[in-house]
């Protein structure tokens, strides 16, 4: 699904990541896990094409194609969803319509047909009952004026939606109280199929007490130090980072 | 809402000015420049009584001593007032009976911009009623008689001179004296049509009046004059469009704009403006100088709705003078400016009667190397208790080349009053953008997306019809242009 | 409507002044008197005086250099600072502070030479500005601040100009030199004493060096029946911080023109002002910030409360010119009318060149919270100590911008003896 060899990203003249590999299949939940300004969110945002971050090195392969090479909206279009930490209100402009425009530019780009109005709708009625987000908030401007907890389910909503085949969650969980990360936790699961993977970058270990890891990394100063199965990150929950830094900075 | 804000992405495509053709009639023109005589000429042409003539000759003497104004935030060459045809009328040998018997050329013209009243007809019902001016002249009216049953007078000015002077006499010129400003007074002495309109007590007009006004003659000024009266408990919704052809010289429009509401009535007024705003260079375009006013007696309310994205030169103020007690103004408009453009644009609240209430919502969208201005008053005279005022005027910029500003006038002279000005200018939201790339939108969707959105509380005023063609309108006028 | 009123109105003014003798430019001084020949005083039509009438101005038969000897010194503010007094636009070297402390250099222009004088003029304009002009033609004295490099002023500079006499016409003008790295606290007073029909013309040409830190408290009281027009121009170098506080307490008519050119990046400007008026008086702030270059902020806060028959007339304008990205500007205006006779009128402005900025401002007029002096009442406050008490909240975020103790303590007991008001 992706492959990313020896990723060096920089901003504002800043290195951040500093030589990341990590390679995901199909099918597949990776957890990247980390200490604060370890460069997560900078994966994030470099995967999703921001143009503040500068790659120096390295190369992301995205089921087949460099990811690079692209767009930040063909990226989207190729299947690359991005569940954003902070996520953009947008007033005046109703999810709904968000939403359709999205998901046809997705289609054309695809060569697909246009989505009809009922359709459409009916797919909403039907994503929106995965994340329990009231039909109502479908209606309303992007974001605006939703609450935090509202904002992150928007986001599952927006994915179930989008049917992306890599969705990277960016600390999706962060500021959500237990119902709604089970919420957030359940949408994820539902949507997971042997066809797509998800990237769930957290800062906590709650989170994956509901949505199960296959893998766990754990990113320091720009690069994965420390990579196992789920039981990682009970580890990390017990003894924090602070093991893990002594054993890098020792090397 | 029946619409969706993507609707709009179709038209994408045609982004040059959408309504620049000519359309070949025959015209009725007068010989360039301005004189006693040719006010005589206009006079004589339109069959004008005695008070009428008189009316124009004196402002001509009122206007030939003032001096254009220079305090707008414009810069443009001034026209040349002996170098513009003011009178040009499509020839036409009887009036027109029906639609009928429109010139085949005519109704094409209406058609390309996408008014045409068969369709109209066939489509809505009853729900426009359009009057059609071209060039300063009113070629056709619909639902004349329809209207006529519930006393609802609807016509072309020309017209109403000749079969309501009563009405005409007792209210032109009331809330736009002749001597109110350079261009004013030049409309006053030139004139030559447009609509006017009379809701009689207590009647809800039950459509949509329409005017559409289009220069079409090369060289020619359009100066045309609208008159909107509710009585007492009546209500109008009014719309009026506006759209001219490419043309290198600039071509000079300079309106007057009255409405009356009288007790308890209420006056809707949408102007969905886009005259031709000039080449990408900034040559030819309309300079689009517009005295536009009501007042509102007793328990009365105006709400003036615009989206102006077209004309080289915009100065234009739309203005309430809340007179009656409890009377209420509305002033909602988004400014597009793009290219070349230059708008000083939005409006005068006057506050003389007590517990007036005025909203003012202003958009602003610079984009290209163009200026946008805000300028609006809020003033609040002695008598004036509790009065209110609400004013909100957001800039938004698209390019590092153009320029966005506000410059509100308050003034208040009673402590009963309670006055909020706020305004905001910022750029474009690059994570906004940047969300929607992520969610596969282009930029260019995105953009239109987020611009309409922006706009919204203004949009939302206006008759679906026209809040369709105004999407359309702003996304068509910000193609390509974010820097 | 004055216009005709007023023709000749500034040869008639002018006419027993007596030219300027310090030792700066003679070409400024030439060009002021070709200014004066070619304008008569400002009219309501210029957009810049649209509000203020100054036709009182102009009919006072001016007269300078009335001294008055027998002149007292007021209680001073703090007796730490450094006091230099001007009257009439002359200084009063008997009443200022008589020994410096080592390297300081503050003067009155009288005593500079060309080359400390080199400066004057260079940030003023005098194109069509009637009273600037007047100023640069009959500047009678002034003081010259110098911090040099480096230097931190420890003490507060306290510069009192008093008006006494009447018909007086004063023109003092001063010259602010802040270099890189300096840091310094001037308190600029005005006021007046045996004083009627008197106008006070001061322009300060102000220049603040890179990453200096320049606070300037202007505290107005001249009594009522006199007038005043007083300019500061202020240059800010890159990374500095300039802050002024204008405080306007009493005047007949009183002018205020406050200019900053943000010249250098990362600049700070703070701008706050608070007005009382009462009975007819009329008072008006004009200020300029204009940002030249990126990554700047401005903060700018003007409260008044306005009793009587008075007027306050507030306007001001936020230029950001083109490439100057990334700036942060506000601009914030309120007024509370405490009578019905009392107006406002407000103009706050944006001027924007530049597409990568946030700029915001808000203006608001109104009155007293009724229900909130109604809560209070049933509290057991009158209504006059109610009002008080309100009032002082709303102007007291202005004022809170003073940070000098001294000065704070000084205001508000000008405010008690002139408003009735407590703190």
């Amino acid at each position: 699904m992706i492959s990313i060899k020896n990723l060096h990203a920089s901003i504002d003249g800043k290195e951040i990541l500093k030589g990341l590999n990590l390679e995901v299949k199909a099918g597949e939940i990776h957890a990247i896990m980390g200490p604060n300004g370890a460069g997560k969110s900078t994966l994030a945002s470099v995967l999703a094409g921001r143009e503040e971050y500068e790659v120096t090195e390295g190369s992301v392969d995205f089921d087949g194609q460099d990811l690079l090479e692209l767009s930040t909206e063909d990226r989207a279009r190729e299947g690359l969803f991005l569940a954003f930490q902070y996520p953009v209100e947008i007033p005046g402009v109703s999810n709904v319509n968000f939403l359709r425009t999205a998901l046809n530019e997705i289609r054309e780009y695809r060569g697909q047909e246009q989505i009809s109005a009922k359709d459409f709708m009916a797919l909403v009625r039907e994503k929106s009952a995965i994340v329990e987000l009231d039909a109502k908030l479908a209606s309303r401007s992007v974001n605006e004026g939703f609450s935090g907890g509202e904002k992150k389910r928007n986001e599952i909503f927006q994915m179930a939606m989008l049917a992306p085949k890599l969705a990277i969650l960016d600390e999706t969980d962060s500021g959500l109280d237990i119902d709604a990360l089970r919420i957030v936790a359940n949408g994820v699961n539902t949507l997971k199929s042997p066809n797509n993977a998800t990237i769930v970058i957290t800062h906590y270990q709650r989170l994956l007490d509901y949505i199960v890891p296959d893998f766990v990394h754990v990113l320091y100063n720009g690069k994965i130090v420390k990579s196992g199965p789920k039981e990682l990150a009970l580890e990390l929950e017990e003894k924090g980072y602070d093991w893990i830094k002594a054993e890098v900075d020792a090397q | 809402m029946g619409y969706t804000e993507n609707e709009l992405a179709k038209d994408l495509e045609n982004q040059e000015y959408k309504f620049g053709f000519v359309t070949n009639i025959e015209s009725d023109k007068a010989p360039k420049g301005l004189n006693e005589d040719i006010i005589r000429f206009i006079s004589a042409k339109k069959n004008e009584p005695e008070w009428l003539l008189e009316h124009r000759l004196k402002a001509f003497e009122i206007w030939k001593t003032m001096t254009e104004p220079e305090w707008a935030h414009v810069h443009y060459n001034k026209p040349d007032f002996q170098d513009i045809t003011y009178y040009s009328a499509p020839k036409q040998t009887k009036k027109y009976e029906s639609w009928d018997d429109v010139d085949p050329e005519m109704k094409a013209t209406m058609a390309k911009l996408g008014i045409s009243m068969e369709e109209q007809q066939r489509l809505t019902g009853t729900n426009v009623a359009v009057d059609f001016v071209m060039d300063s002249v009113s070629v056709a009216t619909s639902f004349k008689a329809k209207l006529g049953e519930l006393g609802i007078i609807f016509c072309s000015f020309s017209d109403a001179v000749q079969d309501h002077p009563d009405l005409v006499k007792k209210y032109m010129g009331t809330v736009v004296p002749t001597s109110d400003n350079f261009y004013a007074a030049l409309n006053s002495a030139v004139f030559t049509d447009g609509s006017f309109c009379y809701i009689p007590k207590g009647v809800r007009c039950p459509m949509e009046l329409s005017t559409y006004f289009r220069i079409n003659e090369g060289g020619t000024g359009q100066f045309e004059r609208t008159l909107v009266i509710a009585d007492e408990g009546a209500y109008v919704s009014y719309l009026e469009g506006c759209t001219a052809p490419q043309r290198d010289e600039n071509q000079l429009h300079a309106a007057v704009v009255e409405l009356i509401a009288l007790d308890n009535a209420e006056i809707k007024y949408s102007t969905v403006q886009n005259w031709y705003p000039g080449d990408k260079d900034g040559k030819g375009g309309v300079f689009n100088f517009v005295t536009k006013r009501g007042i509102c007696e007793r328990n009365a309310k105006i709400s003036w709705t615009q989206v102006e994205t077209g004309s080289a030169v915009t100065w234009k103020y739309p203005s309430c003078i809340l007179k009656g007690d409890n009377s209420i103004g509305e002033f909602y408009s988004v400014a597009v400016t793009n290219n070349y453009q230059q708008a000083d644009t939005g409006t005068k609240m006057v506050h003389l009667g007590k517990n007036t209430k005025s909203t003012i919502i202003s958009k602003g969208i610079s984009a290209g190397k163009s200026q946008n201005s805000y300028r609006g008053l809020v003033q609040i005279h002695k008598n004036a208790h509790n009065a209110r005022n609400f004013s909100q005027c957001d800039s938004l910029l698209m390019t590092d080349e153009c320029g966005a500003h506000t410059f509100p006038y308050i003034e208040c002279k009673n402590s009963s009053a309670k006055i909020e000005h706020e305004a905001t200018t910022s750029k474009i939201g690059e994570d906004q953008i940047f969300y929607c790339l992520q969610r596969g939108i282009s930029e260019e969707k995105a953009i239109s997306l987020i611009v309409n959105g922006y706009c919204k509380e203004v949009l939302n005023q206006l008759p679906m019809e026209f809040a369709v063609e105004a999407q359309k309108l702003l996304a068509i006028s910000l193609e390509g242009s974010v820097g | 409507m004055n216009d005709t009123i007023q023709q000749n109105k500034l040869a008639l003014f002018t006419e027993h002044l007596t030219l300027s003798n310090l030792a700066f430019s003679s070409d400024l001084k030439e060009e002021a008197l070709t200014v004066l020949a070619t304008n008569d005083f400002p009219t309501t039509r210029q957009e810049d005086w649209k509000y203020t009438r100054v036709g009182r101005i102009a009919s006072i038969k001016a007269i300078q250099n009335q001294q008055n000897s027998s002149i007292s010194l007021p209680e001073m503010i703090d007796d730490s600072m450094l006091l230099f007094v001007f009257e009439n636009g002359r200084f009063r070297a008997d009443l200022s502070l008589s020994t410096l402390p080592a390297g300081i250099k503050i003067k009155a222009l009288s005593s500079c030479n060309s080359d400390e004088l080199s400066l004057v003029g260079s940030l003023v304009k005098q194109e069509n500005q009637v009273f600037t002009a007047l100023n640069t033609a009959f500047a009678t004295d002034g003081i010259l601040i110098h911090i040099e490099r480096n230097q931190k002023i420890s003490s507060s500079i306290h510069v009192l100009n008093i008006l006494s006499g009447e018909n007086t016409a004063s023109f003092t003008r001063n010259l602010i030199v802040c270099e890189d790295f300096g840091q310094a606290h001037i308190v600029q007073e005005y006021r007046s004493q045996e004083a009627n029909s008197s106008v006070t013309n001061v322009i300060t040409e102000i220049f603040v060096g890179a990453n200096a830190n320049l606070t300037v408290d202007k505290i107005q009281h001249e009594e009522q029946g006199n007038f005043a027009v007083l300019t500061e121009q202020v240059d800010q170098k890159k990374d500095s911080t300039f802050t002024i506080n204008t405080i306007t307490l009493d005047g007949t008519l009183v002018r205020n023109n406050l200019n900053i050119e943000v010249n250098g990046s990362n600049c700070e400007s703070n701008l706050n002002g608070a007005y009382l008026l009462k009975d007819n008086q009329h008072i008006d702030n004009h200020t300029i910030v204009d940002h030249k270059v990126a990554h700047c902020l401005s903060n700018e806060l003007y409260k008044g409360v306005i009793y009587d028959k008075a007027t306050a007339v507030f306007n001001g304008k936020v230029f950001v010119r083109k490439d100057a990205q990334k700036i942060n500007a506000f601009q914030s205006n309120g007024n509370v009318l405490m009578s019905d006779d009392a107006s406002v009128n407000s103009k706050p402005e944006l001027e924007i060149y530049a597409d990568d900025v946030k700029c915001s401002h808000g203006s608001t007029t109104g009155q007293l919270d009724d229900e909130a002096i109604f809560y209070l009442r049933a509290r057991g406050l009158s209504e006059k100590a109610a009002r008080n008490l309100m009032v002082s909240a709303f102007i007291g975020d202005v004022l809170e911008k003073i940070e000098n103790p001294s000065v704070l303590k000084m205001v508000q007991s000008i405010i008690q003896k002139k408003h009735g008001w407590e703190f």
